[in-house]
């Protein structure tokens, strides 16, 4: 077996331009999925006008004043701003397609805010020749308005505690530049309750006192209540996340870096073992190795073990220089990262010699194996909840039948120190590989 | 090349062969014995059971009754297509079928079929770019490394053109003259004729006749075909209902 291997290895030694396509491109795949997962959205381009007068950006909220720029700056935090002068310019950019949209800040806008009576108005034009793209861009500003109203309303209730507690236990009020001093209902009651100990038993002022005295107390009970109830209305939901799926979060980084790998090593190994196998029967020497030369089971064997070997050490190197220059990685858990490769490997390759063995021709195998590789790890990858439950069963049920998702787990568990297991998809994969090795030993029987 | 076959000096000895594919007979009861040294053509018209027959021989095939006597390692096989590797060189293929067969000296084994086919001068380049005639030359030293006392060749001019056809007889002629059993399949009548010591006619599965040429041509001759071989050989598969 060995000198069909060493065979082997010198037929890819000679073919640099397969090797260098088989190896570039799963890499460069794997690399702009794991960019995609990781990377997340790019920021929008939108035009944006601001007509708030410089001089008028700080307003006065409760005797307190507030910057606009501050709230803008959020506004601005998760898009692309290109700053226009006039809103003629920003429709023009909107229309020609230049920016996915055109966000307005009218002049009046911190006047209505300040006014605490008014509601402030933002004006959003959209280019909507593509619905996909009006969506997001409408999903980003709503998102952003919403974390500006947050803020906003945040500042409100801080400025109506305020109130509450000056009408509560008094204090100093501005009112038109003139400072006004409030008794407050505490010193009030204190005052009410002196008077009324004062006046004889028999006054019949007592009742009414009394009622006013009671008055007093229920409203100073309620108002000391009021900032809780404030906070609730600003924030009346608020999210707490708790992991149900175990005592870790992946670092998606880290989940980028296996579903990198893995798709490389799914693309490379499949694409490999099924070639290796078409071509003995393209070079119509399979006949005269199968009859007494080397058996079928160790033919298969051999192909099976140079395609994971040469995947593991494409994917091993991958890892390395990943978690070396742009992620950071457990390196005490590299043995790990060792049995998961070449596990998925092995896996992968018996897949390949199946596909090959099925397909017999050289270009039929490579177009089967790309034909079933990248739906498969399509598959691997639909998250629970983003479908019915039924058919993520049924997504699932088929995604059992492939090595991408156990590779997918098995790897994540290498990379990522958590409470799920890596033995579980060890076993899996190692039922997937003898599954597909004895696929591809059945279909050697029409091979020849 | 005198066609001699007697049981007392037969390198191979075939007994009731019978192969069905499902409902298909493609060989029915077939036995022959070959002597050693002996070059014999197995002709017959398409579908006649030839290939089967030759695998069968060689042990890619097993038969569903019926036994061959020389088991399939000390039969050198070399299939109709060139079965070696295009990226390697002819060198390499060599050294490589040598180390897979368990030749005990491989070097000297790669050494006397470059010789013995000619191709030493070509030793170094890849068989991929070798003609069609080298490609064969090839095939057949891979065939040969183990030096089986059967050699088994599966229409092994179909691909080539005359000047190399007359290379590739002479390098088989060669080896029968060393004592080796050649059995070969053909399309090509006149080549049985010409280079076969004893022709075996297959038709439908079934073996019609086994004699020399010249045997076959003087029972065609009953059917007046004025001396044409290959006219004689179609009648006489015509008048036994093929």
């Amino acid at each position: 077996m060995r000198w069909l291997l060493l065979k082997d290895l010198q037929i890819l030694r000679r073919s640099p331009l397969l090797v260098v396509l088989l190896i570039v491109y799963p890499i460069v795949i794997s690399l702009l999925i794991g960019f995609a997962l990781s990377g997340g959205p790019s920021k929008p381009k939108i035009a944006v006008l601001n007509e708030i007068p410089t001089n008028q950006r700080t307003f006065d909220l409760g005797g307190r004043a507030v910057n606009a720029d501050e709230y803008t700056a959020r506004l601005f935090g998760s898009i692309d701003p290109t700053f226009v002068h006039t809103r003629a310019d920003a429709l023009k950019l909107v229309r020609d397609g230049r920016v996915l949209a055109a966000v307005i800040l009218p002049a009046d806008i911190t006047e209505k805010l300040a006014s605490g009576t008014q509601q402030a108005t933002i004006e959003i034009a959209y280019n909507g020749e593509d619905a996909v793209k009006q969506r997001y861009v409408e999903s980003v500003i709503r998102s952003r308005i919403a974390d500006v109203n947050a803020a906003l309303s945040k500042r409100f209730e801080q400025i109506t505690v305020r109130y509450i507690n000056l009408l509560l236990d008094g204090g100093s009020l501005n009112v038109f530049g003139r400072d006004l001093q409030v008794l407050g209902l505490t010193n009030a009651k204190k005052i009410l309750d002196g008077a009324i100990a004062s006046l004889p038993g028999g006054s019949p002022l007592r009742p009414a006192l009394g009622q006013v005295d009671r008055f007093a107390a229920i409203a100073i009970q309620n108002l000391g209540a009021s900032g809780a109830v404030l906070q609730s209305v600003s924030e009346p939901v608020r999210a707490q996340a708790t992991n149900v799926a175990g005592s870790r979060r992946t670092p998606l980084d880290s989940y980028a870096v296996a579903v990198a790998v893995t798709v490389s090593l799914m693309f490379l190994t499949v694409l490999l073992a099924s070639g290796l196998l078409a071509l003995e029967r393209e070079e119509h020497a399979f006949t005269r190795l199968v009859r007494g030369l080397v058996s079928r089971l160790g033919l298969l064997l051999e192909k099976i073990g140079l395609a994971a070997l040469c995947s593991f050490t494409v994917t091993f190197g991958m890892v390395l220089a990943l978690g070396a220059f742009f992620v950071e990685l457990d390196w005490g858990r590299l043995p790990l990262w060792i049995v998961a490769l070449a596990a998925g490997g092995i896996a992968f390759a018996a897949m390949g010699v199946a596909i090959g063995g099925v397909a017999r021709e050289l270009r039929a195998a490579s177009l089967l194996a790309f034909l079933l590789a990248l739906p498969v790890a399509f598959l691997a990858l639909v998250p629970s909840g983003a479908v019915s439950s039924g058919l993520y069963d049924v997504v699932n049920g088929i995604s059992a039948i492939f090595p991408f998702k156990p590779t997918l787990q098995a790897l994540d568990a290498a990379l990522n120190a958590g409470q799920r297991s890596i033995v579980g998809p060890l076993l899996h994969l190692l039922a997937v590989a003898v599954g597909y090795t004895v696929i591809a030993r059945i279909a050697l029987r029409r091979f020849g | 090349m005198s066609p001699v076959a007697t049981s007392d000096r037969a390198a191979l000895a075939v007994t009731g062969i019978t192969k069905r594919y499902g409902e298909r007979t493609a060989l029915r009861d077939v036995s022959f014995e070959i002597a050693s040294g002996e070059l014999v053509a197995v002709i017959g018209p398409n579908g006649a059971g030839k290939t089967t027959l030759l695998s069968i021989l060689a042990g890619i095939a097993s038969a569903d009754a019926g036994s061959v006597s020389c088991p399939p390692r000390d039969v050198g096989w070399v299939p109709q297509q060139p079965a070696v590797y295009s990226k390697l060189s002819v060198r390499e293929n060599l050294r490589l079928f040598a180390r897979l067969e368990r030749v005990a000296d491989v070097d000297a084994a790669v050494a006397r079929m470059l010789a013995q086919a000619d191709l030493a001068d070509r030793a170094g380049d890849e068989v991929g770019r070798l003609s069609g005639g080298n490609k064969q030359r090839v095939n057949i030293a891979v065939g040969l490394l183990a030096e089986p006392r059967v050699v088994l060749l599966d229409e092994p001019s179909s691909s080539l053109d005359p000047r190399q056809r007359e290379r590739l007889w002479g390098f088989i002629g060669e080896l029968a003259s060393r004592g080796t059993t050649v059995v070969y399949s053909t399309h090509n009548v006149q080549e049985a004729e010409r280079y076969a010591d004893r022709v075996l006619v297959l038709a439908d599965g079934e073996l019609l006749f086994t004699g020399s040429p010249r045997e076959l041509e003087s029972t065609a001759d009953r059917y007046s075909t004025g001396g044409d071989f290959e006219a004689a050989f179609v009648r006489f598969l015509h008048e036994r209902g093929h």
